[in-house]
């Protein structure tokens, strides 16, 4: 009963927290407010186990995806006949930094794209090929090896401007409770972080390192398969990956760990 | 129709010394179907597992496992070897419906 109690005080707390700063007058938007002052990476939350296979470059599964990624990446696509690296040569130079600071505010599309998402506008638009479906092992893999390129930068994620209005939009969703459970995703991810949900270990809900290899799943998924397995735990009805909810939610996300360093690809239960 | 097996990774040492116990270290891309799950239809989705695994040095067996079906999906395999001399290694996974996946792997020693 004492841990419910607690869990009930931490919620209102959270719901009190969010509702000041909705009362916020508006303006020059303002810096937005961090629950998590000093985010952890979800490994801290991981068991030795699964560290093992994540640290050992040769072990951990992803690098059959990175593999995959990095031979679609040479290979030429679509009618326009080119391949990723006919405009963006080599990966290991063109696309460092390039996975810490996507989810990022496409101009010509005037909203927050993320990186399958980018992949997909390069692939329709320059190679004169289909999309990928999203989650597809061949833009995990793709995306896989390009996050893969950034590892242990700081996550670095531009919200100002005209990214802004996505980014709050993000915010809301996170802080909106949803499903018959009704639970927002501050709900485990804020509020009871570090405490087991039944043989689980709850962790702060940091994006960093995905695309990642999921041991339950026993392939790469994206973050945002994650996101609707999230949503349907809560027994809530998910948008589609790819939907513009999703998006702008993975963006908040990324800028929740801001500073963490990315850990693509990496292994989690 | 089974599932194709993938590309393998295989992994020595980068100096090899005559004599030494050396790791070799496999990863195969398999889905590992254990025949134990149902599909959205409740029909039973077909066991495909690669069954075996198989490695010879020079025709020498040097090291074969049956795999089951409680193995995870893209088996990770690693085995120790003494390298006396250099020479080829012949590693080869077998599937459910008899298809192989093989892979030769010079060892090459160092001076």
């Amino acid at each position: 009963m004492a841990r419910r109690a607690a869990f009930l005080a931490g919620a209102g707390a959270a719901a009190l927290a969010a509702g000041l700063a909705l009362a916020q007058a508006p303006g020059p938007a303002p810096e937005p407010h961090r629950t998590i002052t000093s985010p952890e990476s979800g490994r801290n939350y991981a068991t030795p186990e699964t560290l093992a296979i994540q640290d050992d470059d040769f072990q951990n599964p992803a690098f059959l995806w990175v593999e995959e990624g990095e031979q679609a990446w040479n290979h030429p696509a679509g009618s326009a006949g080119q391949s990723c690296a006919s405009c963006h040569q080599d990966a290991t130079a063109s696309m460092r930094g390039v996975r810490a600071r996507y989810p990022a505010y496409n101009a010509a599309k005037g909203r927050v794209v993320t990186l399958e998402q980018q992949v997909n506008i390069c692939r329709t638009e320059r190679m004169g090929a289909p999309e990928l479906r999203i989650d597809s092992r061949e833009l995990n893999a793709m995306t896989a090896f390009i996050g893969l390129q950034s590892r242990g930068m700081p996550m670095n994620v531009d919200i100002s401007g005209p990214a802004r209005p996505f980014f709050d939009r993000g915010e809301e969703f996170y802080n909106t409770r949803r499903g018959q459970l009704d639970m927002r995703c501050g709900s485990c991810h804020e509020d009871n972080y570090g405490r087991s949900l039944r043989a689980d270990l709850l962790s702060q809900g940091m994006s960093n390192g995905f695309p990642t290899y999921r041991l339950k799943e026993q392939r790469v998924i994206s973050l945002q398969f994650r996101l609707q397995g999230c949503v349907n735990d809560v027994r809530g009805e998910p948008p589609a990956m790819g939907s513009e909810e999703f998006t702008n939610l993975e963006f908040y996300l990324a800028w929740r760990a801001q500073g963490l360093p990315v850990e693509t690809p990496s292994v989690r239960r | 129709m089974a599932a194709p097996i993938g590309q393998p990774r295989v992994r020595l040492p980068a100096q090899i010394k005559a004599g030494e116990v050396i790791e070799i270290r496999t990863l195969i891309s398999h889905i590992m179907e254990t025949g134990q799950r149902r599909n959205q239809e409740g029909q039973i989705i077909p066991r495909d597992i690669i069954k075996s695994f198989t490695c010879t040095f020079e025709g020498q067996p040097v090291f074969s496992m049956d795999l089951h079906p409680a193995i995870s999906a893209n088996p990770y395999i690693a085995f120790p070897f003494k390298a006396e001399r250099a020479g080829n290694l012949e590693m080869v996974w077998t599937n459910d419906a008899g298809e192989q996946r093989k892979l030769t792997q010079a060892v090459r020693l160092a001076e």
